[in-house]
């Protein structure tokens, strides 16, 4: 199957805002709670099931960590769950576990994010060991070196894994001498080097109320849910101290490098610049990627690639919108004696699309399938929190359920075909291949 | 199209399988799920979820790769890509297209005992799904100008998913030691030598010995009523002929197995060694009344997250290990697979992990299990339904997994129920009768020498 990553492609409409039953907007089934302890949570209330799914973010991810400490962030995150109060790792586990509470902890290049689920007659403990992870994790040292221990045995897969140092070495690559380009898991170096105290100051840095943004469903009404989240995220310090993060674009475009790898499949990242999420251009351009790689089996990359020749099983591309870099990129995995002709086509077919933009034909169809989608995205609790989360994220506004689809309508052949000549032909595009390639793939402008 | 390989599917299939747990019945009255058969012999499953208004449509074939002629392994795996290459009445991939302009997601996989085929729309365009599924299931039209490339596609595929990555050769030679007479000792995805001589001759001959409406189950779930699918379903399906001639699953059994097995592989992509143990056990079709579900408790105190036995034991305790945990893969038509794993910290070695898995394995048969143990796996698998619940797109799949493997319905309802009666004391008896090592094989995963750190 191909692999599609909308990221934040858009947007939502709740499981409530989309029934033909209640035919309300979406900003009306979203209830905009502000508690009494000051925090906004957006919340859909929905008592079909006896549970309750929150998903909250502060910002501050891997960028935050400095160089020769890479992975802290990330370490951090999964030290959350790792005892926290008077009750050590066992005891939380066992706490969680005894109630089927779940509560996980990620973190990406721009934010921590946190997910609880739990029964509804369990919500009160659920939300007294969240409060207890966010505001007294204990990082006990001998769970700092179980999660240390842990992060390396990983870094070592990862180091054969051609997908894993493909997309790492793009990063590398193209954000040189900036946070983007670390590795987000660390090194075993940098790994070795992280204390107990790092830990302690980055998430005194990053936890903080003043970037906390939260979204929950389920069988809950406000009063009850303002309550919960006053004694969860009311004892937080107010303002964290991030460091602040530059504006970047991808480097090294227009370059290749290739990886040695003894795998009988070359895999190939391709990536340059895209669009942030802000771009009023961003709407149009994530029509253009549809068209391109986006995901379905109708994409030019999967007939051309896929379908027509049959070079890959796996062939994309996507937008990713980080906070503070616009990235576009594309990949395959393709055999070694295949990949030079494979790379050639997907930079063929970027360069006629760049040029000539899509058809007419094509921008209906990619119109009429994001457009009828759009439901999917809002089938469970849990996937219409993370929306309403996003949108938060991205300021895009709580009305922007009810406008989203009129946006994609919106989009012209004439704004596909500026879009497509604005961020796929730009300065040229980074390559990273890892494998054998036989014959090696020409240098010179991707 | 994906293969979801038998274990994965099966794991999350047995951690869910319905659980109409009692509590979630008060609470919910579970989900309102209708059945019944069509002349022809098309069963219908309809799962109700008016929380937006999408539907789920899939279709369950009951046939996987353990069907498949010996010498032609792949072939199932094969015709599912196939099937998206077009019919008479719809040549040329315009079901996809259809569902690219309705905002349709559809897929396909493919495991040991099943084929099956989804789509997930809006809720007006059922009707239009089911026309063209219906169609596609006997009026196929395959030319070498579409097999030849797609049967390159699926030599990528294969070497993304196995060729390369050292942990999955492995596996797959795991599995083929595991079974010394049943097909499922074959990859799903097939062995190389055999996917590269299939061709559209051999996938139109699978296809018509196994793809008819009593050889299938279509599952329908999302905003939607029984009533309203059954109609639907007489008016698309109705109309397809039934075969007669399509014979029981009968497939070679094992014998019983009387020798611990082993496989190793070193290879220098391999950076973190691992241990891995694979034994067979009953399945839920094929074991005794309760023996499966005791087995399914077993293998969540054993080794499911960070309060069961073995991560305790090996990564907290002990401190040999980065991870380490158990399943059991009991929806499978004929005999399942329970299995345990664990990693070594740098410093210990596979011997030494294995015995310490051996050792934890060791007491539960000899002293048993805790009823706190106890009570804390069945919370967990009553709370799982519900969450379970939360998802149109899994109760389809948990319904049409159980059937196709010949589970009925009531037993993938009344899981929950069983679960929770589950005794300590069989639980130990599972342990007793089926971890034993001479139904084993151990796989390690090793560095080169070279590269092996020092021992201390």
């Amino acid at each position: 199957m191909i692999i599609s990553k909308l990221i934040a492609a858009g947007t939502i409409m709740s499981l409530a805002l989309l029934s033909t039953a209640t035919a309300q907007s979406g900003k009306d089934r979203i209830e905009r709670i502000v508690t009494p302890g000051g925090i906004e949570i957006w919340h859909v209330r929905d008592n079909t099931l006896p549970m309750l799914s929150l998903e909250f973010a502060f910002k501050g991810g891997t960028a935050q960590d400095p160089v020769e400490k890479a992975g802290l962030a990330y370490i951090a995150a999964a030290l959350l769950d790792e005892g926290a109060g008077n009750l050590d790792s066992r005891a939380f586990q066992e706490q969680l576990e005894e109630r089927a509470i779940s509560l996980s902890f990620t973190t990406d290049r721009d934010a921590l994010r946190g997910s609880l689920k739990t029964l509804t007659e369990n919500r009160d403990k659920a939300f007294e060991l969240l409060k207890l992870a966010l505001t007294a994790p204990r990082f006990d040292a001998s769970e700092v070196e179980r999660i240390k221990a842990q992060t390396l045995a990983m870094l070592r897969r990862r180091s054969t894994n051609p997908s894993n140092i493909s997309g790492e070495r793009w990063f590398a690559r193209a954000f040189p001498n900036h946070p983007y380009g670390q590795p987000q898991q660390g090194t075993v170096e940098s790994v070795a080097k992280i204390t107990i105290d790092d830990l302690r100051a980055h998430h005194a840095n990053v936890v903080a109320r003043s970037t906390l943004k939260l979204a929950s469903v389920g069988a809950i009404d406000g009063k009850e849910l303002a309550v919960l989240v006053d004694q969860a995220f009311g004892a937080l310090p107010k303002q964290g101290k991030l460091k602040t993060i530059v504006e970047v674009s991808p480097q090294a475009l227009g370059e290749r490098e290739i990886v040695d790898l003894d795998v009988p499949q070359t895999v190939i990242t391709i990536g340059g610049a895209g669009l942030k999420r802000n771009d009023p251009d961003f709407i149009p351009a994530f029509v253009v990627n549809h068209i391109l790689g986006g995901g379905t089996f109708s994409s030019r990359l999967y007939r051309e690639v896929r379908e027509k020749r049959g070079l890959a099983y796996s062939v994309y591309s996507y937008l990713a919108p980080l906070a503070h870099a616009g990235i576009f990129m594309s990949g395959v995995s393709t055999r070694n004696d295949r990949a030079a002709e494979t790379l050639s086509i997907i930079l063929d077919e970027i360069k006629v699309l760049a040029d000539k933009g899509p058809s007419e034909d094509e921008l209906t169809k990619a119109k009429s399938y994001l457009i009828g989608s759009f439901p999917l995205r809002f089938d469970t609790s849990g996937k219409v929190a993370g929306q309403l989360l996003e949108i938060q994220m991205e300021n895009l506004g709580i009305d922007y359920i009810d406008r989203r689809n009129a946006l994609v309508e919106a989009v012209s052949i004439a704004d596909v075909r500026r879009v497509a000549n604005r961020f796929l032909k730009d300065a040229g595009l980074l390559v990273t291949l890892v494998g054998r390639p036989k014959p090696v793939p020409v240098g010179g402008k991707g | 199209m994906s293969i979801l390989l038998a274990t994965a599917i099966v794991t999350a299939t047995a951690a869910a399988t319905g659980a109409l747990a009692q509590r979630a019945k008060e609470e919910t009255q579970g989900p309102n799920i209708s059945h019944y058969t069509l002349k022809n012999g098309l069963e219908v499953v309809t799962i109700p979820d008016h929380r937006t208004p999408v539907i789920t449509h899939m279709i369950w074939y009951r046939v996987g790769s353990a069907d498949e002629d010996a010498g032609r392994s792949g072939l199932a795996h094969f015709l599912e890509h196939l099937m998206f290459k077009g019919t008479a009445k719809n040549p040329r991939g315009r079901f996809s297209e259809m569902l690219a302009v309705l905002g349709g997601q559809e897929n396909a996989f493919t495991s040991q005992d099943y084929t099956a085929y989804f789509q997930r729309v809006a809720k007006e365009h059922l009707s239009s799904v089911m026309e063209f599924e219906a169609d596609r299931m006997t009026g196929l039209v395959l030319t070498d100008e579409n097999v030849l490339p797609e049967r390159d596609v699926v030599l990528e595929e294969r070497r993304s998913r196995t060729d390369s990555d050292p942990g999955a050769l492995l596996a797959e030679a795991a599995q083929a030691a595991l079974f010394v007479n049943h097909p499922y000792g074959k990859p799903i995805i097939g062995w190389e030598h055999e996917i590269r001589a299939l061709n559209r001759e051999q996938a139109l001959e699978f296809y018509k010995r196994f793809y008819a409406p009593n050889n299938a189950i279509l599952v329908v779930a999302g905003d939607v009523t029984g009533p309203q699918v059954k109609e639907l379903a007489e008016k698309h399906y109705g109309g397809i002929a039934r075969r007669d001639d399509i014979k029981a699953r009968v497939r070679p059994i094992e014998p019983e197995p009387r020798a611990h097995r082993r496989v190793s592989l070193t290879d220098q992509r391999v950076q973190q060694p691992s241990f891995s143990r694979t034994y067979l056990a009953p399945s839920y079709r094929g074991g005794k009344p309760g023996e499966a579900e005791a087995i399914d408790v077993l293998a969540h105190i054993l080794g499911s997250g960070s309060t069961s036995r073995l991560h305790r034991a090996l990564v907290m305790d002990k401190s040999i290990a980065v991870s380490a945990g158990s399943y059991f893969s009991g929806t499978s038509y004929d005999l399942a697979r329970f299995g345990v794993y664990a990693s070594p910290k740098p410093g210990t070695s596979l011997e030494d992990l294995e015995a310490a898995v051996d050792a934890v394995i060791a007491e539960v048969i000899e002293k048993g299990i805790l009823e706190t143990e106890l009570t804390r796996a069945k919370t967990k698998i009553v709370a799982d339904f519900v969450y379970m619940q939360d998802s149109q797109a899994t109760l389809a799949r948990i319904y049409g997994a159980g059937l196709t493997v010949g589970m009925t319905l009531d037993q993938i309802k009344s899981w929950p129920d069983r679960i929770r009666a589950v005794k300590a004391e069989e639980v130990r008896q599972a342990a007793r009768n089926w971890l034993d090592t001479r139904r084993a094989v151990t796989s390690y995963l090793l560095r080169p020498p070279a590269s092996t750190e020092k021992r201390t």
